[in-house]
């Protein structure tokens, strides 16, 4: 235990000290900010538009801001793809290339205290990161329009699921593979979950079963692309899911199980990954 | 059995068609200095890993401080400098030494105590605050040092501590390991050179393409040890200072020539010449039956350039 936490605080010192946090950082703030600037364009539109002679329904005017928000949320969400897989992408190749991990490996702590380690580590950063960013969309929509996301914390809840499935896949990899063909591999695995999960809309969409099981299928092979699907179906009033094909329309539900199947297949990858580096020459 | 630091019986290592190590088979007893001794590629680095864990042995056994490969209460008692070591740079010094002494597990109070201790052994007390990166390789490889001996190990490996080390260096590593063997820690050192380092070795071993071709005690000679020194210019002062270390102090040619009690004495010279601001152009102490073996087991496989 001691070890993992330590293994754990020396990750973080390491995202710190290679100033991986800064330029997420600065990136993160940077978005907040066009968002902010946009988001009040655009309301100040809307709102210029109706008011207060000729007000538009109230659901009308929901269903706008529930759209921009949700845009935010999209780019949040593939922010938070982006930290997942690339942080730490280098964490377990880049030491054992550089043999750095010698001196670790060589002290009396088990190898899984060092894979937990900095699982724990990164999974800090994903929810800091998430909270965060997410945080700022939802605060700013609330300061300017005084709206307020249904069921955001569901939302968030399943959005994290997702970026801890890919984070976990991305320290699966650098058990075995070199940096890039890791960085390689994860991103390709979100992509065909991607995929995977616009042929299931369109294949409901179209009443292509053929299309929808394909795109099951790719969503219990890598569940990141029906977790989004199963956030913004959260966060989305009943009119505006209803849109068939965006990125946030929600023709085919994903089922709830996919929560669990996420869970499971965490758990899984991480065993693996011990496993994987447990038997692996340094 | 007991008094065995290292017990090895057929260790083999394959790496797919690659024979990395044919067959090690040796026995290091405790708180001995062994030196591993013999030319690039012989299997050195892969041995080392396979007594530290690193490295899973295609077949053999082998047990290190009584306990099988890769126990971890046994690395809790052992302490390791890799070779091509690349540490992590973006921590100062100190930091780097709180990581490691937390992960051998030592309270935060005595390991406090001990990094000092070690930064002014090493002599980085002033440089414990700088960041890794800016440290030069003689640097690294004694922090690096400091990083192995955090835990008053038993045992200590040292994978080619002395290459890349300027003569200062390589002599810190040496009383290093003088200090060492005075406290009774056994030290597993690697090596494809024969310097000042090599020769201060309980014991060595010769290996050559992945096998143990000779192991030998180097056993002080009877009546001392012979010392060579060149140095910048000799004068009376100096000769006469060099007698406080030894006996028959006499010039031959460009060397001075002397004949010391033991090895320890070697690092005091050294210390007290530099003190006296002499050049130190050569120092170490004849072995000449070790040197001969040496280039007769390196000697097929040094091509030059
Ligand atoms: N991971 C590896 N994969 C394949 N071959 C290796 C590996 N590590 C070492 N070797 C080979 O095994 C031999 C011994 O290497 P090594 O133990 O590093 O020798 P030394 O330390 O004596 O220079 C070399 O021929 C080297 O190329
Ligand atoms: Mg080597």
């Amino acid at each position: 235990m001691n070890g993992i936490i330590t293994i754990a605080h020396l990750t973080l010192h390491e995202v710190r000290g290679r100033r991986v946090a800064l330029a997420a950082l600065i990136l993160g703030v940077a978005f907040l900010a066009i968002f902010a600037i946009g988001f009040n364009y655009i309301y100040s539109d809307v709102t210029g538009a109706t008011s207060p002679t000729s007000p538009i329904p109230r659901i009308q005017y929901d269903i706008a801001l529930n759209f921009i928000v949700m845009a935010g949320l999209y780019a949040v969400n593939f922010l938070i793809v982006m930290m997942a897989v690339l942080t730490p992408i280098d964490t377990l190749s880049g030491d054992i290339r550089s043999g750095s991990i010698q001196t670790l490996v060589t002290k009396p702590i088990r190898r899984v205290e060092i894979v937990l380690g900095k699982w724990l580590a990164f999974w800090v950063i994903l929810g800091v990161y998430l909270i965060l960013m997410a945080g700022g969309v939802l605060l700013i929509v609330r300061v300017i329009a005084n709206y307020t996301l249904p069921n955001a914390a569901q939302g968030m809840f399943f959005i994290f699921l997702e970026g801890t499935v890919l984070m976990t896949l991305s320290i699966l990899g650098g058990t075995r593979l070199s940096t890039l063909a890791n960085g390689v591999t994860v991103l390709g695995l979100f992509g065909l979950a991607f995929i995977g999960g616009w042929l299931e809309q369109i294949g409901a969409y179209n009443g292509n079963p053929t299309a929808q099981n394909f795109g099951i299928v790719a969503s219990l092979f890598v569940p990141t692309e029906a977790l989004w699907r199963l956030s913004a179906y959260y966060m989305q009033p009943p009119l505006v899911r209803d849109v068939p094909l965006t990125p946030f329309s929600i023709v085919s539900v994903p089922s709830v199980w996919m929560v669990a199947w996420a869970a499971l297949y965490i758990v899984a990858a991480l065993l693996i990954a011990v496993r994987l580096f447990n038997t692996r020459d340094l | 059995m007991i008094d065995l630091a290292i017990d090895t019986r057929g260790l083999r290592k394959e790496y797919g068609a690659k024979v990395a190590v044919e067959d090690l088979t040796l026995t290091v007893s405790r708180g001995e200095v062994f030196g591993f001794l013999g030319p690039n590629g012989a299997g050195k680095t892969t041995s080392m890993k396979m007594l530290l864990g690193l490295v899973a042995p295609t077949a053999g056994s082998a047990r290190v401080l009584g306990a099988p490969l890769g126990d971890r209460k046994a690395r809790a008692r052992m302490g390791f400098l890799p070779e091509h070591f690349h540490f992590q740079d973006w921590l100062t010094g100190r930091e780097f030494l709180r990581f490691h002494g937390r992960l051998y597990g030592i309270s935060a109070g005595p390991l406090g105590r001990r990094i000092e201790e070690l930064l002014k052994q090493v002599d980085l007390l002033d440089a414990g605050e700088r960041k890794l990166r800016e440290y030069s390789k003689g640097m690294l490889q004694r922090i690096g040092l400091a990083q192995a001996l955090l835990n008053e190990p038993d045992l200590v490996f040292l994978d080619e501590p002395t290459s890349g080390l300027d003569p200062l260096g390589r002599l810190l590593v040496r009383d290093m390991i003088v200090h060492m063997r005075a406290r009774g820690t056994g030290v597993f050192l690697n090596s494809h050179l024969l310097s000042e380092v090599e020769v201060t070795c309980d014991r060595v071993a010769f290996v050559k393409r992945g096998a143990v071709v000779r192991q030998m005690a180097l056993a002080e000679q009877g009546g001392g040890v012979d010392v060579e020194i060149r140095l910048g210019k000799t004068n009376a002062a100096l000769l006469a200072g060099l007698s406080q270390f030894g006996r028959d102090v006499r010039v031959d040619q460009d060397r001075v020539r002397m004949k010391v009690k033991d090895e320890a004495r070697l690092p005091e010279i050294a210390r007290w010449l530099v003190g006296q601001g002499a050049a130190i152009y050569h120092l170490g102490a004849e072995r000449k039956s070790l040197e001969a073996l040496f280039l007769e087991v390196m000697g097929e496989d040094e091509r030059p350039g």
